[in-house]
């Protein structure tokens, strides 16, 4: 169970982040997630969308370079330790983690939900599975 | 003090040396016809033999060789000789497509020398001088020819190659080199760096410098000449006919003298090809009446100039070409190498599958050329980790060296990012002022 990220590329100039989150405002969609990457030259901009399909549409159109990456939204308890047993957890199964953030969203007061890239999916999936976690899938997002 | 190298031919009167042009000429038609086929084939297809060629008067009536010629034939295709005689090649830099191999016999190697002779005698050297050859040695034609060069005037060489320009000074401090033989932005740059050593002038004992193989404007020619206290003196040359030393420069300063003996040089309009009068702006056309290996005939080099025949205060008769104005085709010479934008493509293509929309830009900081390469992305191109689109700068970066042996800084752009022109990519942006126009 995975969610879709938008991948943004955006060059390392003013105006940019506020340029892409105002194409995906206009067009109605919010954003449920957001992390930015960023070298001296350029940046990453990742999002979880409430509509992904639309949302690319809208990018492409106004002539950014989107990728689309499935990632894992998984929901730790917030509290001390919540984190660590997830990356335990895969770490065990020798799962590597590319990068994660977490989310604006909640599903409730007590978790914290997290996004995760990892380098294999499925493995990441099923490990997390069988330890109890519970993952968020796209329908969920939506509702939340 | 000698003022020339060979006072015979450069001083010669304008009768003798048509007359040692149109002996030369013949020959060399003859000696084209019996060796190349392809350069036959192209005559054959002009309809001429060597037979209708008399005189100068007739070279009108051959067929150009271009670069593209060239490429096709790589890399023995338009060799006259058996390679058994040849004893050199030297090379442009480039891909396989765009580099140019040229043979030598010893008979050549020895006339190129000895038109660098001329030049080195030009600027003043006589065997009691040390020359320092900064130009890098190699396949480049630049070290090789100007130190056979100082060789036959019987300077005291100092073959250096290009680089490393702290040692050049300490060289040229300890040793005592009087000429400097380079390029002009390493002469400019090897300038600043003896001020940041805290020398000036008075601490090195140039008298005169011998820089070529790169356009450079007279505010540059002032520059060098202020910071090393030197005389700067052009030379000018291309792999194609031997390399410098094919024209050069005078106490005058105003023009290179072209080698007639050896090479006829004709301005043509580069668009019909035809032959324009002296004086007028054009492509710069030469044909090589005594090579014996690598023997072209009407070769455009893309390079826009005027041919003067005025009378020079030097006493040499050879005819003046001014420096190239500009080129006729695309090319670009960033930090001494021949650029063609195409090569550039011919990487993207090769590491995208589809080639994206680019754009180079050239620039001087100081002294030196900078060279970006800015390359629009699309959604394929890139993922959604760092490091997968650092890997692929990367990767640009080290094809590009690769294939043009200088470093390229990568830039790479949001889709639409760079502007076009009534819709036209800009391909090349030039911001250095490299020409005198």
């Amino acid at each position: 169970m995975t969610v879709k990220q938008l991948s943004v590329f955006a060059e390392n100039r003013p105006g940019r982040i506020s340029a892409i989150t105002g194409f995906i405002g206009d067009a109605g969609i919010n954003i449920r997630a957001i992390s930015v990457a960023d070298t001296k030259d350029f940046g990453i901009m990742r999002l979880i969308v409430d509509n992904t399909e639309k949302a690319m549409k809208v990018l492409q159109a106004n002539n950014c370079t989107v990728t689309l990456t499935n990632v894992i939204a998984v929901t730790a308890n917030d509290t001390p330790g919540g984190m660590a047993k997830i990356m335990e957890t895969l770490y065990k199964d020798n799962i590597s983690v590319e990068y994660m953030y977490s989310a604006f969203i909640n599903p409730s007061k007590n978790t914290a939900c997290l996004i995760l890239r990892v380098d294999n999916n499925d493995a990441a999936v099923t490990a997390l599975e069988e330890a109890g976690f519970a993952l968020v899938s796209e329908a969920e997002l939506l509702e939340i | 003090m000698a003022k020339y190298w060979n006072e015979k031919v450069e001083c010669m009167s304008r009768e003798d040396m048509i007359e040692l042009q149109n002996e030369k000429l013949v020959k060399q038609v003859r000696h084209v016809w019996d060796n190349v086929p392809y350069y036959k084939k192209l005559m054959e297809e002009k309809g001429v033999t060597p037979d209708d060629i008399k005189s100068i008067d007739d070279l009108y009536k051959l067929p150009f060789l271009k670069k593209d010629d060239l490429r096709e034939c790589y890399p023995y295709g338009l060799l006259a000789v058996p390679l058994k005689d040849c004893v050199r090649i030297q090379s442009t830099s480039g891909t396989t497509g765009k580099r140019v191999v040229a043979f030598y016999t010893q008979n050549d190697i020895d006339l190129w020398e000895d038109c660098c002779a001329r030049a080195i005698t030009a600027a003043g050297g006589t065997s009691e001088d040390v020359v320092q050859v900064a130009y890098g040695y190699g396949l480049f034609t630049g070290g090789a020819g100007i130190h056979g060069g100082s060789h036959k005037v019987g300077c005291l060489t100092l073959p250096m190659s290009s680089g490393n320009t702290e040692r050049q000074i300490q060289f040229m401090r300890d040793l005592n080199a009087t000429i400097l033989c380079c390029t002009p932005s390493y002469a400019a740059y090897i300038g600043e760096t003896l001020r940041d050593m805290g020398y000036t002038p008075d601490d090195i004992s140039l008298k005169a410098g011998i820089f070529g193989a790169e356009p450079w404007t007279e505010e540059m020619r002032q520059e060098i000449e202020k910071s090393l206290g030197i005389k700067a003196y052009d030379i000018y040359g291309l792999t194609e006919t031997s390399g410098p030393g094919v024209s050069f420069e005078c106490s005058e300063q105003t023009g290179m003298h072209i080698n007639e003996d050896h090479f006829i040089a004709e301005i043509i309009d580069p668009d019909t090809g035809e032959v324009l009068p002296e004086g007028s702006k054009g492509e710069l056309v030469f044909t090589s009446l005594d090579k014996e290996a690598f023997p072209l005939l009407r070769y455009r080099t893309r390079d826009i100039c005027v041919l003067t025949r005025g009378k020079c205060s030097c006493g040499r008769t050879l005819v003046k070409m001014t420096k190239p104005m500009g080129r006729s085709d695309d090319m670009l010479i960033i930090k001494g190498v021949n650029v063609f934008p195409s090569q550039i493509e011919t990487v993207l293509l090769k590491d995208f599958g589809a080639a994206p929309n680019y754009q180079i830009v050239v620039d001087r900081v100081g002294t030196t050329d900078t060279f970006e390469i800015k390359v629009e992305l699309s959604d394929n191109m890139v993922s959604d980790t760092i490091k997968s689109v650092e890997a692929l700068e990367k990767k640009l970066s080290a094809d590009i060296q690769q294939i043009l042996g200088i470093r390229a800084k990568i830039t790479l752009c949001e889709p639409k990012s760079i502007p076009r022109s009534e819709g036209k990519a800009v391909r090349v942006i030039d911001k250095r002022k490299v020409y005198n126009v």
